[in-house]
């Protein structure tokens, strides 16, 4: 049945966008154990920075996606400076706190006029959409871009983490902070590092997103921002492919619900079922069950 | 310096209530408390209602919870449904309303926690935040299977019979509740279950019994909040009940200090009259810079003092009766360690 | 222990004395406006969200009613006009604790707003009750002006009420363009969406078209393409998008290139000159006027509110200026800052020249009497196609 495969197609491409967003987060909480709740928001800057540079000031794409990640990166790096370090050991609640606000501050800093400005803006593609039929099917560029981004992102963070010493890093801290100082370990810097990569990552997933679904606006990073954290969750918090697993479960049944169930339970459904595996798998689909130590 | 006693301590607490009481209805009738500021302390008073039941459930239990919010909407189309349509603006009838909203949030809390309440924190807190939007979804339906319920109409109707008295003097009943149940034995297991987990079930506390409990005491206590709400609010709407909301009261309750009554009634009802005190400061020019400067200011709290403002301290009358002098510990009278 | 437990009262101290310094400042405020205020100065509360996820709407309510008040040179017959302002983040708890304010602090005489039918609903309860009038601008739920049965009579609005729009384009899509098959979307969360979508349902079914799909989406989405497929598959005629322009300019670029032909039609929501004239190219919404229309009045506003504000007005922005010349005029008819006496004058408003709805009407349950426009998206432009009378 090819509206079934349509279908399928569609929430891939939702799918791999949520993994855009989840890649960044889970890869924070992996080594600072944190619920960047921020992380929606540089995905919205960064989106904001790329459209910016696309149509204002005659950037070629892949430039202004550059130009969006770094400057994400260095958004990143300052918020986890001034509003996370403070807290770094303090309770896990005060930084998730801190994490709100820091995404509110941002949403609402955004909307000022002299800033973003609260409006909804077309975005117009600085490329054209182009369709490739594939028999009865239908796939564009944009999904593919999408996807190759994401496989693009999996295999720099894997070799990241596993293969380098940065990787190695962040992998101790993740651990034991002290233990890592005592080993050499410059723990601000990985922890800077990490949310510099994280957000450049968001930054990336935000122009994507802005070209897959042409409008902007401040607040455009709360919805895909919680979806991907529950993508995350789903996966296996902290687990790089967990995040792209859970995102591409999610985006099946979101789409597979809207279609073949009912459109306005969606939401509800996809969430009845992520309350289900969590019941099944309590700590995610790919997580680790850390033993308690009594 | 003896410390007061506990009954000296709890005559002074309800000399200053009816103090704070008989204050505000003065101010009220002689109109220095205009129905503006008036209906903002009503807001301020609910919501305390509302944030001291997720002080159970989170501050107290360590059960974080994402979808505080749903429970309060839940209590409150319960209550304000079963008012429109039977009460008819009898004041029992208002009580039994605020009792079946209660009871409907505590149910659901039943129902949903038994199953999820094994998840440990942030996993606990997805569940909860999905039971949140699952709600959210619902109440936006809700026309399709009540149609008085309005679904994303809104509902209207509903009897505005909680004025100051009412509010108040719930919310001294809801105090009290809170601090009785703290301060007995199951409220001491549920600070074990926070503390360390295994090693309550070692000492022979029924964890899930605790948790379940507490959940539920804490979400029917969102429920008469919510309750309270529908009829001091004229109009209910699915928005307003959405998973920004359960921030809301969470932000509250972690402000305050974990493990703090005190510090989530102070919290609750500063926290209201500031974001309606930020109208006055910013004026009319820089109105927009209202949800900027509230966010800035939440960060700037959480950092200054990350235990929250009471973390795990108590005032007065809260405060437990002296524990620590049978463990030897110096100027005992102030409640449990600050997590 | 002690100086901790110190710094702790002392915070709380400084938190109760900045309540209570905002509190009586404010208060302050409002006693030394209501001193200054002489008997000839008319306070007008502006209600909108100005912060928020809709503040974009709320900043051209604000514009369109500030417009009307300076056009008029700030003052109705020997009365001055003061606007006091009030944002309520869309958000009803918020509105209603804002309009207690206007009301019983600011003591204003009227009030113009809010812009979602969700905050205006309990304020124009809140109003009616304390005899104070209200217009609102763009809440087009039926509840703003008649609820539980019962007429709010200090409730007005400048703007149709739903049933009326989606009516008027199913009767439009079924005479004028001959179409059989329609498929709606509407925001399962936005009453607006619903109002349109439902009625539009309802009218062309019983027209003898045929509904082939009538699918919901959520507030915050922006992938449709699960929605999109299933209504490509029955290739209806229509696509029926009763949304805000935000939204439709999304949904429309999505259903294109799903292969989707169907002619596109919406609701006054679309009014923008942000929506993406050139995805919806072709398609078709009910309006309150043409932006074309060749008469001077609207020409010169148009005209002159571009040169103020930079750019063209929205629906918001034009049906909040006519609220407030509504309201205007009713303030110079009773010639008095009685509240009892504009409702009066606001009721027998008879045949007032609006922007629009021409000349204006308003019916027993306060909404105003005007023809509906079709317009239609052609080569970048709003382009004026007919009129349809209620």
């Amino acid at each position: 049945m090819e509206h079934v495969v349509d279908q399928i197609i569609n929430g891939l491409q939702l799918g791999f966008m949520y993994a855009l967003i989840a890649l960044g987060y889970t890869m924070v909480y992996g080594v600072v154990k944190l619920i960047n709740f921020a992380h929606g928001d540089v995905f919205m800057v960064g989106a904001f920075v790329g459209y910016f540079g696309f149509s204002q000031w005659g950037l070629s794409f892949p430039v202004a996606v550059l130009t969006a990640m770094v400057v994400c990166a260095i958004l990143g790096v300052v918020i986890e400076r001034i509003a996370y370090r403070p807290l770094r050991y303090a309770p896990k609640i005060a930084a998730l706190i801190s994490a709100l606000g820091v995404s509110l501050f941002l949403e609402y800093f955004s909307s000022l006029k002299f800033v973003f400005g609260p409006n909804y803006r077309v975005v117009q593609r600085p490329f054209e959409e182009v369709q490739w039929h594939l028999g009865s099917l239908i796939v564009t560029n944009i999904q593919v871009m999408v996807f190759v981004t994401v496989l693009i992102m999996l295999l720099i963070l894997q070799f990241l983490i596993y293969r380098t010493k940065v990787g190695m890093a962040m992998r101790t801290v993740s651990v034991d902070h002290n233990a890592a100082r005592l080993m050499g370990v410059n723990v601000d810097n990985t922890i800077s590092m990490t949310f510099a990569i994280g957000s450049a990552f968001a930054a990336a997933g935000g122009v994507l997103y802005a070209i897959a679904y042409p409008q902007i606006h401040p607040f455009m990073g709360i919805m895909p921002g919680l979806k991907a954290f529950t993508a995350a969750v789903l996966g296996g918090i902290g687990i790089i492919p967990g995040a792209v697993l859970g995102a591409i479960i999610m985006g099946q049944v979101e789409t597979m619900t809207s279609a073949f169930l009912s459109s306005q339970a969606r939401d509800a459904i996809a969430f009845a079922i992520l309350i289900l595996v969590l019941l099944i798998r309590p700590t995610g689909i790919l997580g680790r069950t850390e033993p308690d130590k009594v | 310096m003896p410390k007061a006693t506990s009954a000296k301590k709890t005559i002074l607490f309800l000399a200053a209530t009816l103090a704070v009481y008989a204050l505000v209805r003065f101010l009220e009738t002689s109109e220095i408390i205009n129905p503006y500021w008036q209906r903002v302390l009503d807001q301020a008073l609910i919501t305390t209602m509302g944030a001291l039941g997720l002080s159970i459930i989170y501050g107290f239990t360590g059960q974080f919870s994402l979808g505080h919010a749903a429970f309060f909407g839940l209590g409150a189309y319960a209550a304000g449904v079963f008012d429109k349509t039977l009460g008819q603006g009898s004041l029992p009838m208002f009580v039994v309303s605020l009792l079946i909203g209660a009871a409907v949030a505590g149910l659901m809390a039943l129902i949903i926690g038994l199953p999820i309440l094994r998840l440990r924190s942030d996993y606990l807190g997805i569940a909860t935040l999905g039971f949140g939007i699952i709600v959210k979804v619902g109440m936006d339906n809700s026309s399709k299977f009540m149609p008085v319920l309005g679904g994303a109409t809104g509902m209207s109707g509903t009897p505005q019979l909680a004025n100051f008295d009412w509010v108040f003097w719930f919310t001294f009943l809801v105090i009290i509740l809170v601090r009785n149940f703290v301060f007995s034995s199951y409220g001491r297991a549920c600070t074990s279950v926070r503390e360390d987990e295994i090693a309550a079930e070692i000492m022979g506390i029924n964890t899930t019994k605790v948790k379940v409990l507490a959940f539920v005491l804490g979400c029917a206590l969102a429920g008469l909040a919510g309750g309270m709400y529908a009829h001091r609010y004229p109009f209910l709407h699915p928005s307003s009940f959405d998973f920004l909301k359960s921030f809301d009261f969470l932000l509250v309750v972690v402000l305050g200090g974990l493990g703090s009554m005190t510090g989530t009634i102070i919290t609750a009802i500063s926290w209201v009259f500031l974001l309606e005190g930020l109208r006055f400061v910013l004026g009319e020019t820089f109105i927009d810079f209202r949800g900027v400067i509230y966010a800035l200011i939440l960060v700037v709290a959480i950092i200054m003092r990350p235990q929250g403002i009471f973390g795990g301290k108590e005032a007065g009358f809260l405060i437990p009766k002296p524990l620590g002098s049978l463990a030897g510990r110096k100027g005992g009278g102030n409640a449990g360690s600050a997590t | 222990m002690n100086s901790k437990l110190w710094i702790r009262v002392s915070l709380v101290m400084v938190l109760a004395l900045a309540l209570l310094a905002t509190g009586c400042g404010g208060k302050k405020e409002g006693e030394k406006k209501a001193a200054g205020t002489d008997d000839k100065t008319i306070k007008l509360g502006v209600l909108a969200p100005l912060t928020g996820d809709v503040k974009t709407f709320g900043e051209s309510s604000l514009n369109g009613a500030k417009f009307a008040v300076e056009q008029a040179g700030g003052k109705v017959g020997e009365y001055k006009i003061e606007i006091v302002t009030a944002d309520d983040r869309n958000d009803a708890t918020e509105a209603v604790n804002v309009a207690t304010k206007l009301i019983s602090q600011d003591k204003v005489a009227a009030i113009v707003g809010s812009v979602t039918s969700k905050t205006t609903i309990p304020v124009t309860k809140l109003a009616n009750d304390s005899k104070v009038v209200i217009i609102s601008g763009t809440g087009t739920s039926p509840k703003v002006t008649v609820d539980e049965g019962k007429r709010k009579e200090f409730a007005f609005r400048a703007c149709f009420i739903d049933p009326f729009q989606g009516k008027v384009a199913a009767k439009f899509a079924l005479d004028n363009l001959k179409k059989k098959t329609a498929a709606v979307l509407y925001d399962q969360s936005n009453d607006y969406t619903i109002g349109l979508a439902q009625n539009f349902k309802d009218s062309f079914t019983a027209g003898g078209g045929q509904v082939t799909d009538f699918l919901a989406y959520g507030k915050d989405d922006t992938d449709f393409n699960a929605v999109l497929t299933n209504i490509a598959k029955k290739n209806p005629d229509i696509l029926y998008l009763p949304d805000y322009y935000q939204k439709v300019s999304l949904i429309g670029k999505q259903a294109r290139s799903k292969g989707i032909n169907a002619v596109f039609l919406g609701g006054d929501g679309w009014d923008s000159s942000e929506l993406d004239y050139k995805t919806m190219e072709g398609g078709y919404f009910t309006n309150h006027y043409a932006a074309d229309d060749k008469s001077p009045v609207v020409q010169k506003f148009i005209e002159q509110y571009k040169t103020k504000y930079g750019k063209t007005p929205d629906a918001f922005a034009v049906l909040s200026y006519d609220a407030t010349n509504l309201l205007l005029n009713a303030i110079k008819t009773a010639n008095s800052k009685d509240p009892v006496a504009i409702q009066k004058a606001m009721q027998e408003t008879k045949g007032f020249e609006t922007i629009t709805g021409g000349k204006m009407t308003f019916d027993k349950d306060g909404n105003p009497v005007k023809p509906a426009v079709i317009m239609q998206i052609k080569d970048g432009k709003q382009v004026y196609v007919a009129t349809v009378a209620p």
